[in-house]
């Protein structure tokens, strides 16, 4: 029996080896062949044409986690259709996505704030592309209060900086006609991860209470005066959903599918709105006639910011923000970038604000208004890679 | 030589085929000196590599550290504010606070419950029992610590709510560690969770150190007529350097612990006083603001809190092996009471 088990345990170790240096070959293949296209491809015309049809590009970016599933559904759609192009996306959050983009590790970045006046200043020719739109919204767990409790900012600021703690305050209670509060206290949760959530929603608060602006601020994370803090928007869900009496808040598209109780916001008109895909494109067609250019400066653009005082826009969630994709202007400077490359991107980033706009709605993605599409249009046109125009009609 | 033959035909009775032995090659003195001299300079590089490991890592941290260092200097050890968006200020004690009391919390209920299972496991469980009773106990080690911290958050946290913490609130209200008001995530709460998840590494350890003692200090103790109580604590007192060192294994554990214990604790940047309050610990604060720590000063603060829990976790350590030390000097002249 041993010499004969002796001998199995031989071939097994002769298949497995073989079976490693197979994947490993294939691997550094793949690996070589998509990173480093060999030198002589590149030099005659004829041979760039051949390249161009035949070799794959692997297209690298990183950042924010709120555009994930939305990424992630445009990249495989897209990989549908140009078999070549591969694009793979680390939801690494969007303080790593700029840091990432910074350092020119990746083809580009994502984030759900713009670049700061620091940040826009650190790098050479940053464009800001507007992608997709969510909303943060009040999430609560009342018992026997349905979806659509009442809030205005002021309220939400003074809950969130442990003034108001009771839920049958009179503010609230007055603005809640019929509704059954009880006399418990509030539990605040928040986000305790930084997050482009939190700092939407600090944008907010700090819009609507100069207390809140001078004391915590709007930041990824913040100072937080009261609460307990949830890891993810599962950890801020999760503490909401088992302990009644909870206000949180989460991204909207987190809270819809996992079916959250949330609230109606008041907005400048006074009027309260359901967040909703429509409440936040009429938010972002409203503030978009303010928008800068793509090369310019964004550290100032917040949706909020200009929805916060726009009395006219009626039916406007004022929570409401972009996500950004964020690409070089003259992609030369990113190491390993080829021509072949850069027309698969800029052609990637087109496809992404038309066509793929139509994978937004059914994820619960806000798709891009009329407005914000002609603005990203431009400013794609304007990449340039060794100077040329990159972009083809 | 008679043995070694009667043992191989009881082999050959058994199993039909001889045990076969390889002579080892015989070398002469010099090749001798030669290969001993190869082999205790392969086992000791590898050796020393461990020890690079660990000055490189300590010094990255410091050097990565540096701005927060410089900026804030010996107070970020005792600062309680922790403030990204305004001031920009930072400073470390309520995780340092946090991070200590939790593991205490954790090695209190955790060490007892893992004893207790280490002594049945070993001395009083029948043979049948034991393989699979242990099998099942260093499962629990097996299970990825998110998984505890969804139980801690879904399961565990709401019924110490509704149940146990009342209870403990109505008895000893009076104490302020158990005043305030309860939401079942807390720094007890996360103290309990640690102490689950700790008590497959200490009880498995300490059963091991246990099935150790030799068999002549449980039967010198029934000779002496001791109980069974009482032999256990013989054999308990035999082995309590392997078990201190089986706690600072848990306590290990404990300290660096991230995902379990962020989901329940609250992660409140607080200096609490009561136990249902919400807290936060090191590793927590680490893994919840590392990827979205925006600006350099930002980053910095949260390696220097790297780097002062690997401190603390080198102090417990060094701390640890000194009463391990100790304790072996006294197991010496230990008798039975």
């Amino acid at each position: 029996m041993q010499p004969r088990e002796k001998k199995s345990n031989k071939k097994m170790l002769a298949a497995v080896g073989i079976i490693l240096v197979v994947l490993i070959a294939v691997g550094a293949y793949y690996s070589f062949g998509t990173t480093n296209p060999p030198a002589t491809t590149t030099t005659s015309g004829i041979n760039t044409m051949t390249y161009e049809s035949m070799q794959p590009v692997t297209l690298n970016g990183a950042g924010a986690t709120f555009p994930f599933p939305l990424i992630s559904k445009m990249s495989a759609e897209y990989n549908k259709l140009y078999p070549a192009v591969q694009i793979n996306y680390q939801s690494i959050g969007s303080g790593g996505g700029i840091r990432q983009f910074t350092v020119k590790t990746v083809d580009f970045g994502a984030s759900d704030a713009p670049l700061s006046d620091a940040q826009f200043a650190n790098v050479t020719g940053p464009l800001h592309i507007p992608f997709t739109i969510g909303g943060v919204v009040p999430t609560y767990n009342v018992p026997g209060v349905d979806s659509g409790l009442k809030f205005t900012g002021p309220i939400l600021a003074d809950i969130f900086l442990g003034k108001i703690t009771k839920w049958n305050d009179p503010q609230l209670v007055a603005i809640n006609p019929g509704v059954n509060l009880p006399s418990a206290d509030i539990i605040v949760v928040h986000r305790s991860d930084g997050s482009g959530t939190t700092y939407v929603w600090t944008n907010y608060l700090s819009d609507v209470s100069s207390e809140w602006k001078e004391n915590v601020g709007k930041s990824t994370s913040v100072n937080w005066p009261v609460g307990l803090g949830g890891k993810g928007n599962e950890g801020v869900a999760g503490i909401v959903t088992q302990n009644p009496n909870s206000l949180g808040y989460n991204e909207f598209a987190y809270a819809t599918i996992n079916k959250i109780t949330f609230g109606a916001v008041q907005n400048a008109a006074g009027n309260y709105v359901l967040p909703s895909l429509e409440s936040f494109t009429a938010a972002v067609s409203a503030a978009s006639s303010t928008l800068p250019k793509g090369d310019e400066n964004w550290s100032k653009v917040s949706i909020i910011d200009s929805i916060v005082s726009n009395s006219s826009a009626a039916n406007a969630y004022p929570v409401t923000s972009f996500s950004y994709l964020l690409v070089y202007k003259e992609l030369n400077i990113i190491p390993g970038m080829d021509l072949n490359r850069a027309k698969a991107l800029v052609s990637f980033l087109w496809w992404t604000v038309h066509d793929g706009q139509q994978y937004a709605s059914p994820l619960v993605y806000v798709p891009l208004p009329g407005s914000v599409v002609t603005l990203d249009e431009a400013t794609i046109k304007t990449i340039t890679f060794n100077g040329q125009s990159v972009f083809q009609g | 030589m008679q043995a070694i033959s009667k043992r191989n035909n009881d082999a050959r009775l058994t199993s039909a085929q001889p045990v076969s032995f390889k002579p080892l090659a015989i070398l002469s003195h010099g090749q001798r000196l030669t290969a001993d001299r190869a082999f205790k300079l392969v086992a000791g590089g590898i050796s020393s590599i461990v020890l690079v490991i660990l000055v490189a890592i300590v010094f990255e941290l410091y050097q990565q550290s540096r701005l927060s260092i410089d900026a804030f200097g010996i107070e970020f050890i005792w600062g309680t504010v922790w403030d990204p968006a305004i001031s920009e200020v930072f400073g470390a004690l309520p995780v340092i606070y946090g991070t200590l009391v939790t593991s205490v919390l954790a090695l209190l209920f955790g060490v007892p419950l893992s004893l207790g299972t280490a002594i049945v496991l070993s001395e009083l469980a029948p043979q049948s029992l034991r393989s699979p009773a242990s099998f099942v106990v260093e499962l629990l080690a097996a299970i990825p610590s998110v998984i505890y911290g969804l139980w801690g958050i879904f399961t565990l946290a709401p019924a110490l709510r509704d149940y146990a913490y009342p209870a403990v609130q109505s008895a000893l209200g009076f104490l302020p560690l158990f005043q305030g008001p309860i939401s079942g995530l807390g720094v007890l709460t996360g103290g309990i969770i640690l102490a689950i998840m700790i008590i497959p590494t200490v009880s498995a350890v300490s059963r091991d150190v246990l099935a150790a003692v030799p068999d002549t200090q449980r039967e010198a103790a029934f000779a002496l007529g001791a109980s069974r109580w009482q032999a256990a604590k013989t054999v308990l007192s035999y082995g309590r350097s392997g078990i201190i060192g089986a706690t600072i294994l848990g306590l290990g554990r404990a300290v660096g612990e991230t995902m379990a214990i962020t989901m329940v604790i609250g992660n409140r940047f607080d200096i609490f006083t009561s136990l249902f309050e919400p807290g936060y610990t090191m590793a927590a604060i680490i893994a919840n603001e590392f990827t979205e720590a925006t600006f350099d000063l930002y980053l910095s603060a949260l390696i220097e809190v790297g780097l002062i829990l690997f401190i603390v976790a080198t102090t417990v350590n060094v701390v640890a092996r000194l009463i391990v030390w100790r304790s072996m000097k006294m197991v010496r002249g230990a008798v039975l009471e």
